[in-house]
């Protein structure tokens, strides 16, 4: 009790409520401060700036602040932008649907079909791996398997299935898609099994009880409980391709665009305000995109 | 009950595999072609076995600049882990205290991470310029590369923070352990498994990013950057060598983290909790 009643300790009692409350946003900030120091200079900022600079003019040499919006207007009326971002859409759509699918039946089989906890942490980490590992490295993989003298062609040939190499298999979209979505599976398995086991098991047995077949569980019980997790799937996939610009180069030749790559060849040109007119445009795109799928979510409850 | 498996689980058991092939068919595919004889190309056949490829990498450096970007992308990769490392637990404490404004910072946090990253590049290289500031893979590299790497490190402190039992800290409290006391001697070791699994994060998305170092880089290339260089004028399987090494360097990393998780979890199942022993 002593020890208890000096002044300060019953003042502190007294402005406890109060002084905790604001302590409590000060204490907050300190520490969250180096993450908003990082996000300001190196996320904001740069937004900021690419904002700033799409207004700007360019000679071939340099680039000059002023307020125009001749870059805009280049490229709202060029009818190469809308085959680009046409094409962006397309790519983003049909990895949607493999990586979707995929992504589901794979979360479906580790959460459902396995039972033993030691094998589903060792196959889901199987499955998440080569997250870990670089991407470009497993883009280049693909050449042994997809060129005019690869595995697939000479394996076609030799089972008499095909009679002359296919040229489509790499540098074409069919590669670009691929590669897509042997990069970006993960993205949808990890969040969907995860949502996957908080599933209650017990609304499963009793969708079984109550005489529903494996088929009608899936679509009726564990598709609608899955959905927080394939939409925090599809945020990822979905943006990973709408901004890439390195799988479309290397993988289709240099034949096929998407909106990234249109960024990047302003970039090698010095282009900058152009490329950042694009760039505005892009990230707009992308939020557009997210808003209306985190319309269906609540990311900070998934967490 | 094993015996007894519905039909769907074979079906779905060899979906699973054929989606594991697909997974790693092709990176075993170029560790196999690495080992090509010295007249071997890109695909099969091959044409004897050797480890040529290998020992260019080591001799001559006539294809660039392979070690200094390796070391680069190496200290680089140790300069974000730690940085993520600490920066990620100092916000997971700070979002327990639902400051004003919490809201609007994760929404940051969510967009650093779906922003294409070709913005942060060209962003953070159009800044430098005006600036008049050299870029370098120390400076404008590390930056951009946190704006990758910290979300995933938010996300991990977040879930584990969700999930974390505050009695243990009231408890520290209740026997007069000081704010930081019971940070250092009971949060972070009750969180330690996880700092490693944002360690492993840290590290190799740092050591394999590329998209947001491109432009951001400088004159000196990180390793990802040396072997997209190698992409368009490299046509020898020395590329497939570099390819298998990077990835058994990744494998060995990966490997140790889960491995430390994995002794951290037996320990303290092994000595489990010491209630009711006393402090004699």
């Amino acid at each position: 009790m002593a020890v208890l009643d000096t002044p300060a300790a019953r003042d502190a009692a007294k402005q406890a409520p109060r002084g905790l409350a604001l302590s409590r946003h000060v204490v907050g900030w300190l520490l969250a401060s180096p993450l908003a120091l990082v996000l300001a200079l190196f996320l904001i900022l740069p937004i900021i700036m690419i904002v700033i600079v799409s207004f700007w003019g360019a000679t071939e040499f340099s680039i000059y602040p002023a307020f125009q919006f001749d870059n805009y207007e280049f490229l709202f009326g060029s009818p190469v932008t809308y085959s680009v971002f046409l094409n962006t859409f397309k790519y983003a759509a049909i990895t949607w649907v493999f990586t979707l699918v995929i992504g589901f039946t794979v979360a479906y089989f580790l959460a459902f079909h396995v039972h033993s906890l030691t094998w589903q942490v060792a196959l889901f980490l199987l499955c998440t791996i080569p997250f870990w590992t670089s991407n470009i490295i497993r883009m280049i993989s693909w050449i042994p398997f997809l060129g005019r003298n690869g595995i697939a062609n000479s394996t076609l040939i030799s089972w008499g299935v095909i009679d002359e190499p296919l040229d489509w298999l790499l540098f074409s979209d069919f590669s670009v898609i691929l590669t897509f979505v042997h990069l970006y599976t993960l993205f949808m398995v990890v969040p969907i099994f995860n949502t996957m086991m908080r599933i209650d098991k017990s609304l499963i047995e009793a969708a079984y009880d109550n005489g529903a077949s494996g088929f009608q569980t899936l679509v009726h019980v564990i598709i609608p409980l899955t959905k927080p997790g394939i939409m925090i799937g599809s945020i990822f996939v979905v943006t990973l391709v709408m901004g890439d610009f390195i799988t479309v180069r290397f993988m289709s030749g240099s034949q096929s665009a998407n909106v990234g790559r249109l960024i990047s060849n302003d970039i090698a040109l010095l282009q900058y305000p152009s490329a950042a007119a694009t760039a505005v445009v892009l990230l707009a795109t992308v939020l557009i995109v997210i808003g209306i799928l985190l319309r269906f979510v609540d990311i900070r409850k998934e967490l | 009950m094993d015996g007894r498996r519905p039909r769907s689980f074979y079906v779905l058991a060899a979906f699973f595999t054929l989606f594991l092939i697909f997974l790693y068919g092709p990176t075993i595919t170029i560790a196999i072609l690495s080992f090509q004889g010295p007249q071997g190309g890109l695909t099969f056949p091959m044409r004897g076995t050797s480890l040529h490829w290998f020992r260019e990498l080591f001799e001559q450096q006539q294809v660039g600049d392979i070690w200094g970007s390796f070391s680069r992308s190496l200290v680089l990769g140790l300069m974000v882990m730690v940085t993520t490392i600490v920066v990620s637990v100092m916000g997971g404490l700070a979002f327990r205290k639902r400051f004003v404004g919490s809201g609007l910072l994760f929404y940051l946090i969510i967009t650093s991470l779906v922003i294409p990253s070709i913005l942060i590049s060209l962003g953070v290289g159009l800044i430098f310029n005006q600036l008049g500031l050299r870029i370098h893979w120390a400076s404008s590299g590390f930056g951009s590369q946190l704006t990758w790497t910290l979300p995933f490190g938010l996300l991990i402190m977040f879930a584990v923070f969700n999930r974390f039992d505050r009695s243990y800290e009231e408890a520290a409290r209740d026997q007069g352990a000081s704010a930081w006391q019971t940070i250092r001697h009971v949060v972070l070791p009750i969180i330690a498994p996880s700092l490693i699994g944002v360690a492993l994060f840290g590290f190799t998305l740092s050591y394999d990013e590329f998209a947001r170092t491109l432009l951001t880089a400088g004159s000196y290339n990180t390793l990802p950057l040396e072997i997209y260089g190698m992409t368009t004028n490299v046509t020898t399987p020395v590329i497939f060598a570099l390819g298998t090494l990077t990835t058994i360097f990744s494998f060995i990393v990966i490997g140790v983290s889960l491995l430390t998780v994995w002794a951290m979890g037996r320990r303290r199942a092994r000595q489990g909790s010491d209630a009711g022993k006393g402090m004699v």
